[in-house]
């Protein structure tokens, strides 16, 4: 009934390799889109933005960014902390030293130094893999973090070690600082994350992508069919490293407005992104997005029944949602190991045929 | 299928949305009542509950106005902090006291542009003392600067006026609170001559062993804590064990409190503390908190923590509030305050002896008045000392003024950067 491809004949090479081949899934796509772009900026105040939505969207910039790395190239990164404090940092420094430069540049740049920074910490993963590049990145998180809290020129020698954004405007409307409008900050993060996403998304469709996933699913067919590993390897970590350093540089500027490298960027955001696109579905976009999603929104949502529904103790209501996050990441990963998106597929597949499944 | 999708999309969006306003006055209390700095977050907070529901039961509230504090909890974490901050922003706060310095430094930015106060007492950013750079954040009465002043101030005392060639150590939680005295107390180190050496210790300070066996080769003189939360017992007990006396080694006044001698026993005995506010339950106050809140059985809390020094600390924060509501309350004329009413309360503020003693709580703070410069306090604290066989905290000296050549000159500095960073024009020209 839905997602039918019944009727839909593709005339054209470029119609039959489109992202969403099916007319009722590029609908629904545009649909969102519309209402993200469109109908959201409407409505948001500051709660929804600062809290809930702004989150949602940096983390998953970030969820992205490791999944293009773990998901599609296959080498498991925990240095994902430390990436996002060389975005936010190199953010901050750009501001400051440089403050007419828009804030759109400064944060593509901080992508680009972070990329620079991970393709460097990316060079043992020509030599090691599985856990013992997981243990070199997490020697990346930890002295990436350690570098920031101990240099002072990062911080510009602030007596605290906290770095604070200033305000920055992008068309005379600020987007940074506390004088920023809900919709203004919801849609700066909104139009990286399209373009981002929508960037990581062909690029795993194309050549890229192709050789990355080769090199995932076994790196010595990948080389003896062609695929370059150094290249392919460091690209991911290049690409990978770009988009968790906008989402670093997002982090600070847009969302938080000051941080500290140490709370900020611990070992705890690396499995926090590690766990997005675990739940979510490891080589998937949608699966980055879900995972974010699931992952932000789900402890705001179980707070707000315990506490504002159901007029619980808060530190109760901390306690149960804690265990109960935990117990929903089990029960989604038992219910379907491949993550949230692997289900949304089968979902599809069933609408695919429903009423009528034979 | 799709119907059960949209009830659930429904209940998801309700579940999202903040709860609604009510008409009374509103306090935040960012608390944390779990992870590893619920050793001082309940404390604090019961004591600041407590007071509140004191002032409710017996009086009415403040002017005829109920107060209701909105408890939301942060576990010490910023981006949760931030959350909370959006989340009770609709029900029209009055002032947020976020107890966590990086949460403070978070919330200075937005609500300035939200128009309500933020009151770190003892704790946040120390620059803000500058009222004519921060005109919605308040530090009364005292800041870190000041601790570090006074422990330097009191080193004094018991060397006859010289720490020339002393050496003394900083442990300290390796973060935007731990960071804030090392200025000071490098510049007191240029002025009296002793040399200083810093001890960071990453949160969330369990795993203190290195820093330890390094102050056992150096062998400093005196040692400084600036921890909070179970980094505080660590502290305590490593000292403990590579037997340094307990006396040289004196900690802010976060890191005071029951909760981190007692793990420790017997070997705290003669840990040293900073204080800002009076110990113990000896005040008239207590007959009251008895008679209209233990006794009900309303005090908030298992009640564990009735009289100990954060609970004391939480209810001078608390007390501080509501007389700055009832200052506000005079200069407007109205009873049902707003944000910005309760920044012209605080920023005229006169706590006397006699209110002190007025409200049941003689000589348990010290009397100071803010103006629109000073956003800071007069930055007086005691020593106090743990006896571990009585289990007490006594003070053992009198009132220590610090340093304020040192701090204003520091403060001043402090403040210009931040007005300069954010664009930010001075006022009370």
């Amino acid at each position: 009934m839905f997602y039918r491809e019944v009727g839909d004949y593709k005339t054209t090479y470029a119609d039959d390799s489109q992202t969403f081949p099916i007319r009722f899934d590029r609908l629904r796509y545009f649909f969102v889109l519309f209402v993200a772009i469109a109908i959201v900026p409407l409505w948001i105040d500051d709660y929804w933005s600062n809290a809930v939505l702004v989150p949602f969207l940096v983390w998953s910039v970030a969820a992205i960014g490791l999944n293009i790395l773990t998901g599609y190239c296959g080498q498991i990164s925990l240095g994902t902390g430390g990436f996002m404090a060389v975005g936010a940092f190199a953010c901050y420094k750009l501001m400051t030293q440089f403050p007419e430069l828009n804030i759109v540049f400064c944060i593509l740049a901080s992508g680009i130094v972070t990329s620079a920074v991970g393709i460097v910490f990316g060079l043992p993963s020509l030599r090691i893999k599985g856990f013992y590049l997981a243990v070199a990145t997490l020697a990346a998180q930890f002295f990436l973090v350690w570098l920031f809290n101990k240099v002072p020129w990062f911080y510009n020698y602030s007596f605290s070690g906290q770095i604070t954004a200033p305000e920055r405007t992008v068309f005379g409307l600020p987007v940074t600082g506390p004088n920023v409008e809900p919709w203004a900050q919801y849609l700066i993060c909104l139009a990286f994350v399209f373009v981002l996403a929508w960037g990581a998304r062909n690029l795993t469709r194309g050549a890229l992508g192709r050789k990355w996933m080769a090199i995932r699913d076994m790196d010595i067919a990948a080389e003896i069919i062609g695929v370059d590993p150094l290249r392919a390897k460091l690209s991911a970590f290049a690409i990978s490293s770009f988009y968790v350093g906008v989402a670093g540089a997002l982090y600070f500027a847009v969302y938080l407005g000051a941080v500290e490298a140490t709370e900020a960027f611990g070992i705890n955001q690396s499995f926090l992104v590690l766990f997005m696109i675990i739940i979510g579905g490891l080589g998937s976009i949608f699966g980055a997005l879900i995972g974010a999603a699931f992952m932000v929104l789900m402890p705001i949502v179980l707070k707000n029944i315990l506490t504002g529904g159901l007029n619980w103790e808060p530190s109760l209501a901390t306690h149960v949602e804690f265990m109960l996050v935990g117990c929903l990441i089990m029960v989604f990963l038992i219910a379907e190991p491949h993550g949230i998106s692997q289900l949304w597929n089968i979902a599809k597949q069933k609408l695919r045929l429903w009423p009528f499944p034979h | 299928m799709k119907c059960a999708r949209l009830t659930v999309f429904a209940a998801l969006f309700a579940a999202l949305t903040a709860p609604a306003a009510m008409a009374e006055l509103v306090l935040p209390w960012l608390s944390y009542r779990t992870g590893p700095y619920s050793p001082g977050g309940i404390p604090t907070g019961d004591g600041f509950a407590d007071y509140l529901t004191l002032i409710n039961e017996r009086d009415g509230g403040v002017g005829g106005e109920l107060i209701r504090v909105v408890q939301c909890e942060t576990g010490y974490n910023t981006a949760r902090g931030v959350e909370c901050y959006e989340q009770t922003k609709g029900e029209n706060p009055l002032v947020y006291q976020p107890l966590s310095t990086g949460i403070t430094y978070q919330l200075i930015p937005k609500a300035t542009a939200d128009k309500i106060p933020v009151h770190s007492m003892g704790y946040g950013r120390t620059a803000a003392a500058d009222g004519t750079v921060f005109e919605y954040v308040f530090n009364y009465p005292a800041n870190y600067w000041d601790g570090a002043s006074i422990a330097v101030n009191h080193m004094l005392d018991l060397n006859d006026g010289s720490i020339e060639g002393k050496k003394i150590a900083l442990v300290y939680h390796n973060s935007a609170y731990g960071k804030e005295p090392i200025r000071t107390l490098e510049e007191l180190s240029k002025k009296h001559g002793y040399s200083l050496s810093l001890y960071p210790v990453d949160a969330p300070g369990q795993e203190q062993k290195s820093q330890w066996l390094d102050i056992r080769r150096e062998q400093p003189d005196y040692v400084l804590l600036w921890g909070w939360g179970v980094m505080n017992a660590t502290a305590i007990t490593e000292a403990a064990n590579i037997r340094f006396p307990m006396e040289n080694f004196i900690g802010i006044w976060w890191s005071g409190s029951e909760n981190d001698v007692l793990p420790v026993g017997e070997r705290a005995h003669g840990y040293k503390a900073l204080s800002l506010n009076g110990n113990g339950t000896d005040y008239p106050l207590y007959d009251d908190l008895k008679e209209y809140v233990y006794d009900p059985e309303k005090f908030s809390g298992d009640g564990s923590s009735i009289g100990t020094v954060l609970y004391n600390r939480g209810m001078y924060g608390a007390l501080l509030t509501a007389e700055a509501i009832r200052k506000a309350q005079e200069i407007h004329g109205v009873s049902n305050i707003t944000s910005v009413m309760m920044r012209d309360g605080m920023e005229n503020l006169v706590i006397t002896e006699e209110t002190m003693a007025g409200l049941g709580l003689p000589n348990f703070g010290p009397a100071f008045e803010v103006t629109c410069e000073n956003h800071g306090g007069p930055g007086i604290g005691w020593v106090s000392q743990w006896d571990a066989h009585a289990k007490e905290w006594n003070f053992i000296t009198d009132r220590i003024l610090p340093d304020k050549e040192v701090i204003n000159a520091l403060v001043a500095e402090a403040s210009a950067q931040y007005a300069e960073e954010q664009g930010i024009a001075r006022r009370c020209q």
